[in-house]
């Protein structure tokens, strides 16, 4: 479905207001491609028409919809798979030595989408670090979007998203197949506590983490909402804990008190003089 | 890189193949499992044999099941690519020898995700 520049202009200043996410020009296709599918299932002719009721959407429900499918990412399991050698290989090897006498982990996704990522770390941590069957391990996966907190919980994925970056040994082991779908084991699932958050909004309390994964979520926030986030994620950060960004994102002009850490394309930053 | 394509269909084969050489490989193709025996001898070595499950002759599990059987293409990473899509199976692959699964239909990032995982980390 095309997209004439007033309804972009119109729902780049609704998805901005409501979630601080910017849409800049040139990301049409986005907004086409992610809203497509809606505009199908809500029985409107175009995009154009989703945008006009958009206008007269007094309940503010279909303004929702239109939110969550533009803040909803398409991903991976190991996704960009750098980051996760160096968690497998360096960060949690030195974080259990470090966490040895409190036995005790607290890791935070802040933009889980369908859970790929959080599934990913769960494996991962399962899989390595058998010893950590015996820790308290506080492991919170977060997205702004109710819809994918919910397919998080479920943690089913159709065939296309299974085939995704995981390896087919993992697949067999952790998985279970629904007839077209395939589910997450409860184990995993149960690992994992999801949650809704806005990251542009009013965070609640929550835990120090000593491992933040916010990977390929700044990207879509204007440069005084990243300055925010990334002062806010120190704030929840233990002095010698570990952040994940995407491996095109950079703290670099936004909070100087991160340093980037010397691993291959990870994203891998800590905060400066934690030692 | 190399590349081995094996696949009944000529279609998946020029597909495949297609997305293979995108993703930096050097790239032959057989049409069944004997086929592809006979050129990893004649067109050999390869770094990952990409097998389709189903086919004439021999299918793509004896492939794996025989080119395991063979000590000089123990470094060779196995791919199957197909529509079998059984759990059971998918662990009667990996159990043959099967570095890899990938089920039918793929697309070029599938792809180019499974080879990273096999350390063949495309171009």
């Amino acid at each position: 479905m095309a997209l004439n520049p007033g309804d972009f202009e119109y729902i780049s200043k609704i998805v901005r207001e409501q979630s601080a996410i910017v849409l800049e020009k040139g990301k049409e296709y986005l907004v086409e491609a992610r809203l497509t599918p809606l505009a199908t299932s809500e029985n409107f002719k175009s995009i154009a028409d989703l945008a006009q009721q958009m206008k007269r959407d007094v309940g503010g429900k279909l303004i929702a919809k239109v939110v969550e499918a533009m803040t909803t990412n398409e991903t991976s399991f190991f996704r960009d798979i750098h980051p996760f050698e160096v968690l497998k290989n360096t960060i949690i090897p030195e974080l259990i030595q470090k966490r040895e006498s409190q036995k005790k982990l607290s890791i935070w996704c802040g933009a889980s989408s369908s859970g790929q990522e959080p599934y990913t770390l769960a494996m991962l941590l399962t899989e390595n670090f058998p010893q950590l069957k015996n820790w308290k391990i506080d492991f919170i996966a977060s997205d702004i979007s109710t819809e994918m907190q919910k397919r998080c919980q479920e943690g089913v994925y159709s065939q296309l998203e299974i085939n995704r970056g995981l390896p087919a040994m993992l697949m067999v082991k952790y998985f279970q197949r629904n007839g077209a779908q395939w589910q997450i084991k409860p184990e995993l699932r149960q690992m994992i506590d999801f949650r809704i958050l806005n990251l542009s909004g009013r965070w609640p309390l929550m835990p120090k983490f000593d491992l933040v994964m916010m990977r390929n979520v700044l990207i879509y926030f204007d440069v005084p909402t990243k300055k925010e986030i990334l002062r806010k994620v120190r704030e929840n950060l233990y002095p010698d804990g570990y952040v994940f960004l995407g491996a095109a994102e950079t703290t670099l002009n936004l909070d100087d008190k991160y340093e980037r850490m010397n691993f291959k394309q990870s994203g891998c930053y800590r905060i400066k003089d934690c030692l | 890189m190399r590349a081995l394509v094996i696949d009944d269909s000529r279609a998946i084969r020029l597909i495949l193949g297609q997305v293979m050489k995108k993703l930096g490989f050097e790239v032959v193709d057989a049409g069944d499992g004997q086929e592809a025996l006979n050129k990893l001898k004649s067109d050999g070595p390869f770094d990952i044999a990409l097998v389709d499950w189903n086919m004439p002759v021999m299918n793509g599990y004896d492939f794996v099941v025989n080119t395991r059987k063979d000590s000089q293409y123990n470094d060779m990473r196995l791919m199957m690519v197909t529509t079998e899509t059984e759990m059971a199976q998918v662990v009667k692959a990996l159990e043959a020898g099967a570095n890899e699964y990938v089920m039918k239909p793929f697309t070029k990032e599938m792809i180019a995700e499974k080879l990273t995982l096999l350390g063949l980390s495309p171009e």
